[in-house]
């Protein structure tokens, strides 16, 4: 199958095939597709191995359990994927500098890698304090005509085009 | 209706299993889009490359239109997150400016790791990690004081209007439409 071996589809098609994808998980799991808890569980659980049962204590993993669950499954699936879809069309590389980054930030791999982790810091933060991500919010939420979900998802914009607005034409 | 019992109950017991495969749909999926790459992603918060919004936009339409068709049908229940102008404002962005300054969202990083980029794997996932972390050892000073702000709930918008679904699924999908069509015609 030749389509398979595409390094890119019309966004317009990825887009359908997601929204049919969403039905299914819908129809079949009853769950929306999300992403930015299993994060949570996961820091939940790197914690339990240093602080043991203690961390059952924190009032918020009480409510988001560390455990694994049906959406850090889906998690662990996009990782793989995408490398299924990456290896297919030749695409699968080892890349420590995004050439957009590079373009405007040189090739220091520590500059990177210190703002990539900032910016992690920042996005999982407030993936939990708004209770959604991209892909929960941004695609699930919005899709259920959730008024949360709309708020967050043009938040998230007005956050990113003022944070990519900041790095590339103030700092740069 | 027997259908979906059939289906809800192979769902049931094999959860775990079915988050796998829709899983490796969706990062195939994502990684097919392009999403998976920082440049795709910050070009579109730089307003130079709309493939994020192009993808979204179709989702959304396509989701809305079959989760509607099959809640009016009775097939499925939605699961709208509840929130509040203090959870929604703020934390959407503060994680808005989290995925300027990494270039990946949560879905998108774990499609990121697949395509073997190490600034996602090494860089914004312990990143991710981290602030979830610190988000969780601050949650008992904030659950009842600034994300109750503003308090609305887990409403839909024809909820909120107090109208039948499709009164406003349909001129959502005809707007979302036209703004795409529009895109392509201007050469966006």
């Amino acid at each position: 199958m030749e389509i398979f071996n595409e390094l890119r589809w019309s966004p317009y098609a990825v887009g359908i095939g997601i929204g049919m994808l969403s039905w299914l998980t819908f129809l079949i799991s009853g769950k929306p597709l999300a992403s930015s808890t299993s994060f949570a569980r996961t820091s939940g659980m790197i914690e339990k191995l240093f602080r043991g049962d203690k961390v059952h204590d924190k009032l918020y993993y009480q409510k988001t359990k560390p455990r694994v669950d049906w959406q850090w499954m889906l998690v662990l699936g996009i990782a793989i994927g995408a490398f299924i879809s990456a290896l297919l069309s030749g695409d699968f590389k080892g890349q420590w500098i995004p050439s957009l980054w590079e373009s405007a930030f040189g090739a220091s791999h520590l500059l990177r890698l210190a703002t990539a982790l900032l910016g992690g810091v920042f996005l999982g933060f407030g993936a939990r304090w708004g209770s959604g991500c991209t892909s929960g919010h941004g695609i699930s939420g919005t899709l259920q005509l959730a008024v949360s979900s709309w708020i967050s998802a043009v938040c998230f914009f007005i956050g990113g085009i003022f944070a990519a607005w900041l790095l590339y034409h103030v700092i740069a | 209706m027997e259908k979906k019992t059939a289906f809800a109950k192979a769902g049931e017991k094999a959860p775990l299993i079915w988050g796998l495969g829709f899983g490796i749909l969706f990062g195939f999926l994502l990684h097919k889009g392009g999403v998976t790459k920082y440049d795709v992603i910050v070009g579109q918060l730089l307003l130079i490359d709309h493939t994020v919004l192009k993808v979204m936009l179709s989702a959304i339409v396509t989701g809305m239109l079959g989760i509607y068709l099959m809640k009016t049908l009775g097939w499925v229940k939605l699961s709208p997150k509840s929130g509040s102008l203090g959870i929604n404002v703020i934390g959407g962005l503060i994680f808005g400016v989290g995925f300027g300054v990494l270039g990946y969202c949560p879905g998108t990083i774990a499609g990121a790791i697949g395509n073997g980029y190490l600034d996602a794997l090494v860089g914004g996932l312990p990143g991710i990690w981290i602030g979830a972390g610190l988000f969780a050892a601050i949650y008992h000073k904030v659950r009842d004081g600034i994300l109750k702000k503003g308090h609305f709930g887990d409403i839909t918008f024809p909820g909120l209007f107090k109208v039948n679904d499709w009164v406003v699924v349909i001129p959502t999908a005809t707007i979302i439409v036209l703004i795409l069509v529009w895109m392509e015609r201007s050469g966006l």
